[in-house]
């Protein structure tokens, strides 16, 4: 199925698409429509333009691919499949995803992949080529969270509060010295050769994608964070 | 240390007559207050661990146990109360956030207890309940604005989702995990058999539960703790839980040591984590962004559920409210201070919050002024106690209420506001299997019917008293209460006369 997404409301967009029987959906000049493969299960999805908030949210296993940037909560809640993005992507993206996979061409805004979370077999991965704002895995209780600081020059890719309240799964950043200034909840290490066999079938998925050599970019400095078991939630409380 | 030493709140008074050494008592508590003494042959009890639950005593074959409150004091002093010094040795002693469950304890105005109901004598007669026939069935969701007609003026019909309830009554949000297996199995079977609602809390829906699913609200909190599309559509309607009555502003934490096999695979999150629900929404900032969420949950559910909205009451309820209304949510949910909960930091439970009484006027008052009381419902909660704090609510202007305290009452809660420490020797708060299986949810389920169906007699007895024969004609009608000892400023906020007025 092929759509023009021109001058139409996501509410008659997504009716259309769920009306639709096709496996492979393909959305032209996307502005801003909200909602595209929430909750989906098994289609493809190809858009052009700008795909609007809650792209792929509570999605359990399709997969979608933009042509263009994204704006905020990519997916939220999502399950399971893959969000592949040619572009940037807004704020608040993978919040609370619990699987699949989430590859992000360019930059990430605040508060990506807060949140994320790891159960049996499903463990969220999210991928920014380049660099991400404040709050960067917020909460984050599983999964794996890597930006590769492309065009960053080896600075630090994060702004503010990374990994703050952090309790779970991994955050891998690309730069040449240490973070610092990182919340107690977080400690961090130079990445280890477990680390980047855990890395490398992600950053070879975005080179595949994005281009670049995966050799290459896991031949750089990375650092990786991970929660400080003694700053954890424990030993607050004082019983009446 | 001798400082941090506290006298026990609580005596275990055992009467040696009538003591067999059954150890029935010791069996029961898994607090471990009782053990049997060879040396001396008979029983004694450490009664630094009682927590008043009563569950020995209830058990005792031959009544030789009671608990009293200890009459050890501190030098008496209206401000420094037992109480408050107590908490500070505590609080010296361990660096630590003073922690407690269920509701707000504190001698608060009670404004259900100084509101009167009306009824008719004379003219408008009282309307027998027994005799003749009276509707408590109650429909919740968003109510169409304007009546559509198609072309050929045959009325285009597109009724939003709705919820309908035998009962105004919901069984509030209490997840799997807090509370046991088998307190969730009671509230699920209970709720089908009235035709109303239970609530999974943010704990995910427990595989074995989905059969309930046409009787379930299902939740979504900060956490997304076992939130998919299955469990989304499962249920009959999805609430966002924004903020709850015992502790706003305040997230959820389910300590990792709780989160068992069962609880982890519902919540699906590892074993042994800790299960941490931040207080806000990381992606909500505005009303635009709970309408975003709200919308996302209708698109996921292809528009055929309501979305409910729960929030605390708090100083500005009746603002935030009204902002709820406009967001695409089918029904507003407000929780009391007095609501519930399985651990919630003392001092937020005790200090932060109104009056659920308070809210609900204000809530509906404003809804009315701003021409938008039909677009929304509005279910209450936080400490309804029996059906005339029901009958009052609804007169106030809820559609129905939420209730959790009552309900574990009937499940045997004792309200011995120990549930954080998950040792709930009647098998409610607790996710210790030998606990677990002391609350039979055959019987469970059975004394929850018997409750709401006591209640809903009680109502309609009520309503026919005031010539009330439909619970649509008794929502927010507050000229059958009247205040009694309030003041001008409280009779004005609730939106009721004086008795005698």
């Amino acid at each position: 199925m092929i759509l023009d997404a021109t001058g139409i409301y996501y509410q008659q967009l997504n009716e259309t698409i769920r009306a639709s029987e096709d496996t492979d959906i393909i959305v032209r000049n996307l502005c801003g429509q909200r909602y595209i493969g929430c909750g989906e299960k098994a289609r493809s999805f190809t858009l052009y333009g700008t795909p609007g908030n809650g792209l792929g949210q509570y999605m359990d296993g399709a997969t979608v691919e933009v042509f263009g940037n994204c704006q905020e909560s990519v997916g939220d809640t999502m399950n399971a499949g893959e969000i592949v993005i040619h572009g940037h992507c807004g704020d608040a993206c993978g919040y609370g995803m619990r699987g699949g996979r989430i590859l992000i061409e360019g930059n990430v805004g605040y508060r990506a992949g807060i949140h994320m979370k790891a159960y049996m077999d499903h463990h969220p991965v999210l991928v920014v080529g380049g660099t991400a704002g404040s709050f960067l895995g917020e909460y984050l209780a599983g999964g794996l969270i890597a930006v590769l600081g492309r065009d960053a020059g080896g600075a630090y890719p994060c702004r503010f509060f990374c990994g703050t309240g952090m309790h779970g799964g991994k955050i891998i950043l690309r730069c040449d010295e240490a973070p610092t200034g990182l919340p107690r909840q977080v400690l961090v290490r130079e990445m280890q050769d477990g680390d980047r066999e855990e890395l490398a079938p992600h950053v070879r998925a975005y080179c595949e994608r994005f281009g670049g050599s995966p050799d290459e970019l896991l031949g750089e400095r990375f650092y990786v964070l991970t929660p400080n078991p003694e700053a954890g939630y424990r030993q607050l409380y004082t019983f009446e | 240390m001798a400082i941090d030493f506290l006298y026990p709140l609580y005596e275990v008074i055992r009467n040696p007559q009538r003591c067999i050494c059954c150890r029935a008592c010791e069996r029961q508590c898994a607090n471990e207050v009782h053990h049997y003494d060879v040396d001396f042959g008979c029983m004694m009890s450490d009664e630094s661990k009682c927590v008043a639950c009563h569950r020995c005593v209830s058990l005792c074959p031959t009544r030789a146990l009671k608990i009293v409150k200890t009459d050890h004091t501190f030098k008496e002093n209206d401000n420094w109360t037992g109480k408050a010094i107590s908490e500070v040795y505590r609080q010296a002693g361990t660096g630590g956030v003073l922690l407690s469950s269920m509701g707000n304890p504190e001698p608060y105005p009670i404004y259900w207890d100084k509101l009167l109901i009306n009824a008719s004598q004379v003219t408008n007669p009282s309307i027998d309940p027994l005799r003749e026939p009276m509707e408590t069935r109650t429909t919740l969701g968003a109510k169409p604005q304007t009546t559509e007609r198609g072309e050929d003026g045959s009325l285009v019909c597109s009724m939003p989702p709705q919820l309908t309830l035998n009962i105004p009554v919901m069984f509030s949000a209490m997840s799997y995990g807090s509370i046991s297996y088998n307190a969730h199995a009671s509230l699920a079977r209970a709720a089908t058999a009235l035709g109303t609602y239970y609530n999974t809390g943010e704990g995910g829906l427990h595989q074995d539960f989905y059969q309930y699913g046409p009787n379930t609200i299902v939740q979504v909190a900060s956490g997304r703790f076992g939130v998919h599309t299955d469990y989304l559509n499962a249920g009959a309607a999805v609430e966002i839980k924004m903020g709850q009555g015992a502790k706003p502003g305040i997230g959820g934490h389910l300590p990792g040591i709780k989160v068992g096999a069962d609880i982890s695979r519902t919540r699906m999150i590892p074993e042994g984590t800790d299960a941490i629900s931040p207080a806000p929404h990381h992606d909500i900032y505005s009303i635009e962004d709970l309408r975003q969420l709200v919308y996302s949950i209708k698109e996921a559910t292809h528009y055929k559920k309501p979305v409910i909205v729960k929030i605390a009451a708090v100083h500005n309820v009746a603002a935030i409210a009204s902002g709820i209304a406009r967001s695409g949510a089918d029904i507003i949910a407000i929780d009391g201070f007095r609501g519930g909960t399985g651990a919630a930091p003392t001092r937020i439970r005790d200090n932060v919050g109104i009056p659920i009484e308070l809210a609900l006027a204000a809530v509906d008052q404003r809804l009315r002024e701003e021409g938008i009381r039909d677009r929304v419902s509005i279910v209450i909660g936080g400490s309804i106690r029996n059906s005339a704090d029901l009958v009052k609510a609804i007169a106030l202007g809820a559609d129905a209420v939420y209730i959790a305290t009552s309900a574990l009452l009937a499940l045997g809660c004792h309200l011995c506001r120990s549930c954080q420490t998950g040792k709930c020797n009647w098998g409610i708060a607790t996710q210790r299997p030998e606990l677990v299986k002391r609350l039979n949810p055959d019987i469970g389920e059975k004394r929850l019917i018997n409750l709401l169906t006591s209640w809903d007699h009680e109502l309609k007895e009520m309503m026919g008293g005031m010539g009330i024969n439909s619970i649509e004609a008794l929502r927010g009608n507050r000229l059958m209460l009247r205040g009694i000892g309030l003041t001008q400023k409280e009779l004005d906020i609730l939106g009721v006369k004086h008795a005698g007025e």
